[in-house]
Parts: C-alpha cells; structure tokens; sequence
C-alpha cells in the first residue's frame, strides 16, 4: 500500500533522496531549494541513509564533488537553483560530456539580475543545451515520482546522462501538497544497484576520465553523445511504463489536457499549467474547445510527438516563463516552432512570456491568452508573435 | 551507451566505436600521442662534440632524450617538442638548434 503523506515540493525531494540511498549528496543552500540538502542532511545526522554528505563551499564544487563521486563509481546528487546552477555552469557540461548519471533536483528560480528569489525558468532554461536531460514537474506528486525516475533513466545502459528535474520555486517547492510516497523497499528495488562496467575505484581495472580531447577525438564524443539524447526519449518512456505499474501514475513525454479535440492550445511548463488546466474546464463547460499540452521532457525534445499532438490545433499559444533575448521570444516558443515548421504549418502559433521573477499568473490570465487565442483562431490574423502576459504596459 | 570499448583511441577510431566520455584504458598512452609536429625548431645532436655529461637528459620534459648505458642517443623526434632547454644546458655546444623543415 503506497504512504499517503503531506509534503511540500522539497521535502518530496528530500524523502525521494533519502529512500535511493544515495552515496554522496554535496549541495551548497540556495533559496528556495535550501531545503533539500537541508532534509536530507537531517537524514544523515539521523543515520537514516549511508549517505556521504559533502557540505562544500559552492556550487561549482557541489557539482565537482559529484562528478568525482559519480567517476568513482557511486550514485551522486545534488540540489540548487537559479545562480547556483549557474555557478555550476562549466561542471553541467563536464558532467554530460564525460558521461556520468548524477541526478539534480533544480527548483527553479529567476537568474539575476536584477536579484530575485522567485520561479521563473531562466536558470534551467539556460542549462537547456548543456547536455542533461531535463523533466519538469507541475506539482509536488510529479516532483518526487520524476526524482525516482531519474536515476533509471540516466543510468540506463544506452544513455549514462546526468538528469535534471525541475520544479517550480516556492509554488511547489514551498507549498504543502497531498502527495503518495512508495514504500522504501519498492523505490530500493525500482532502482536497483548501481553497477557502472568502468569506475575510478575498480582497483583491477585503472582508467582516466575526463583527458583532454583534442580535434582528432572531441567530434566523435559530441556525436556520440548526441546520439545518447536521442536514444534516452525511449528509454524514458520504458521507464515511465514500469513506473506506472508500481503505482498507477501514468507517465509520457509531455502531457495532453484535453487536447483531442482542441482548436486553441496552450504548450506550457511546470507549475502554471495546473492554473491553465482549471482555465480550460471553465471554457469547455462555455463550448469552447480549449486545451493544453504539458511538457514533461524538455530534454530530449519530443519533437516528432509534439508536433503529430499539436498539428489539428487552430490557433497556438506557446508560454515562456523566461526570456532568451533572442529578440524573437523565448527558449520554447523557439523549439515549438521549429518543432512545426514543415509538420504543420497551418497553425497561428504566438508566444508569451509570462511570470517573470515570481510574477503571479492568475486564471484571468491564462484565459486572456485563451481569448486572444480564439480571436487569431477567428480572424485568422495574428499580429504580433512575441507577446506578454502580466506585465505592466 | 555504456562503455562497451576499451581498445586504446587512435585517430582513426569512428564515433560508434570511441569510449564514452573520452575514458582511457591502457596506461603510459601519451607515447601514443606523437608531439614531434608541433615543432617549429629542432635540436640537432652533434656526436664529435658530445662528452655525454649527461647534462641534458634530465633537463628534457618530454623525455626525448634517451639514455642507454649512461649514455645519451639521438633524440626521440616523435615526440621532441623542440623546446630548446637542452641546447640551453650544452655546455660543449653540442646541440645546436635549427629552423623546422617542413
């Protein structure tokens, strides 16, 4: 019988943390992620995991710590946010490149500057090319079956990627939600051991990781490791299917709300797209065939899946919470679009950028770009592309 | 895509076949990595002048000077770098040091 507990966003992390066990955590505090490594440190003084704790000096060496934890050959994580992950910026692509499965709760937070501790997406949405897998979670129930998840996947033979899960700062990660845990002995024998064929400690076989990787090799590695991203969109669902039978929690690369029969869409993020979904009950209890697709897997990108749930819809509103000043719109509306073009070039598609900094994104909100929506899907004019939603004008 | 690979890279190894993450397996593989194109000048041993001091050996950082029986050989030029620290250390003028023809 799975655990009905009550829990915000980090303690779910924390508590998915504390049941793989891990052998090393090094994290370094910053808000609103604090709390996990504080959790789970708590776990440690209480003899609860066997858990190396390396409380380090920053985020650059939290990161480092685990590389090296993870080239030894144990199970390595971390936590952060915002300027933390960007601080860990270099150590992300170290991670990826030299193949090592570390997992990282990354609670998202706005990147300075100006200085601001509240969600946004900037900080992940940075780290989107840096060669990690990433899912993101609406809600706290997401959060920490994602964090289980993770491991599998990262791990698993034809990927050996490292593997972000993201979720909203403060609205998830600070707010207390009914949430269903496994039981520990269950996520103990979901994820298994940990047996990598080649690690730093294995005394009978000596290995260097990481040398320098000049013109003649370096190609063949990115490619190789492209190929790795793209083989792990399977592997994630392979996943997400054993998961579902454990639980009952269904899985995908994104998710459909509604969407069937949809003639104006949103494609949304992490926590907002549980505010967007209330929207679109309240239209279609109005006639109004409204829906939304919530992406899970933003790394990988499903592209071929994206576009074959999308190309019915009339009119298409792609929701940015971060800007990429590429002065075109944001990272998203960037991947949806191309993600289209050729595959269904029909559809009105606009962007908006949306709850910068924290910004509240209310109901009133969403439906506004749901009745913009409906007025491109009527006029058949879209006027400007790069918009937004809850700034002052 | 686990490391299934561990035969020493080489230039011409395909993407498929190149261990993950750049991971090394055999031990001492820098002999591999022939460093002698990198150089722009070339020191140049001059036997009748050499008292095999063995000055010079130890000063090299790429060990391409090789000694045998207390005794310095000709350079290894694979990997000579042609720094000139040995020409520096001659005290006998028994290296000189000319331009690299290509």
């Amino acid at each position: 019988m799975a655990i009905r507990e009550r829990l915000s966003g980090n303690e779910a992390m924390a508590v998915a943390m504390r049941q793989i066990n891990p052998d090393v955590v090094a994290a370094f505090p910053i808000t609103p992620s604090t709390e996990i490594p504080q959790y789970f440190s708590q776990f440690v003084a209480n003899g609860e995991v066997d858990t190396e704790f390396v409380a380090v000096e920053s985020e650059h060496s939290a990161m480092s710590a685990c590389i090296g934890a993870a080239a030894a050959g144990g199970r390595a994580m971390t936590a952060t946010s915002a300027n933390g992950l960007a601080l860990m910026w270099e150590m992300l692509y170290i991670a990826a490149s030299s193949r090592l499965p570390i997992t990282m709760a990354c609670v998202n937070r706005a990147l300075s500057g100006p200085i601001n501790i509240h969600n946004d997406h900037s900080d992940s949405m940075g780290a989107r090319d840096s060669g990690w897998i990433q899912l993101y979670s609406e809600n706290n129930q997401e959060a920490y079956d994602n964090f289980i998840q993770a491991l599998r996947i990262g791990e698993h033979d034809d990927i050996m990627l490292p593997v972000m899960v993201c979720q909203d700062g403060f609205i998830t990660s600070h707010a207390v939600e009914n949430i269903e845990l496994l039981e520990d002995d269950k996520v103990k024998s979901f994820i298994g051991e940990y047996e990598p064929d080649h690690y730093m400690l294995n005394s009978k076989e000596p290995i260097g990781v990481g040398p320098l990787d000049l013109p003649a090799y370096y190609f063949e590695h990115k490619r190789q490791q492209a190929e790795a991203m793209k083989n792990s969109k399977k592997i994630i669902l392979e996943v997400a299917r054993e998961f579902e039978k454990l639980t009952g929690r269904k899985y995908d690369l994104f998710e459909e709300y509604k969407l069937n029969d949809a003639e104006i869409a949103l494609v949304i993020i992490n926590s907002t797209a549980g505010t967007a979904k209330t929207v679109v009950d309240k239209l279609r209890a109005n006639g109004v065939k409204a829906g939304l697709l919530k992406i899970r897997v933003f790394r990988p990108f499903p592209a071929e899946e994206i576009a074959n749930a999308l190309k019915h819809i009339k009119a298409l509103a792609v929701m940015d919470k971060a800007e990429s000043f590429s002065a075109v719109g944001g990272p998203l509306f960037a991947e949806i679009k191309s993600t289209l073009y050729g595959t269904a070039d029909g559809i009105k598609i606009v962007n908006y950028i949306y709850g910068l900094g924290g910004r509240d994104v209310k109901a009133d909100d969403i439906e506004t770009v749901y009745s913009q929506l409906s007025d491109i899907s009527k006029t058949g004019n879209i006027g400007e592309t790069y918009r937004y939603i809850g700034v002052r004008q | 895509m686990r490391n299934k690979n561990t035969k020493p890279m080489t230039p011409d190894v395909k993407w498929k076949e190149i261990t993950p993450g750049g991971m090394i397996f055999d031990a001492g593989n820098a002999e591999d990595f022939k460093t002698g194109d990198w150089r722009a000048m070339k020191p140049i041993w001059i036997i009748e002048k050499c008292t095999q001091c063995m000055l010079c050996p130890p000063t090299c950082p790429d060990m391409s000077i090789p000694v045998k029986d207390s005794k310095r050989l000709d350079y290894d030029y694979d990997h000579c770098k042609g720094c000139g620290v040995c020409v520096e250390v001659c005290p006998f003028d028994a290296i000189t040091f000319v331009k690299e023809e290509d």
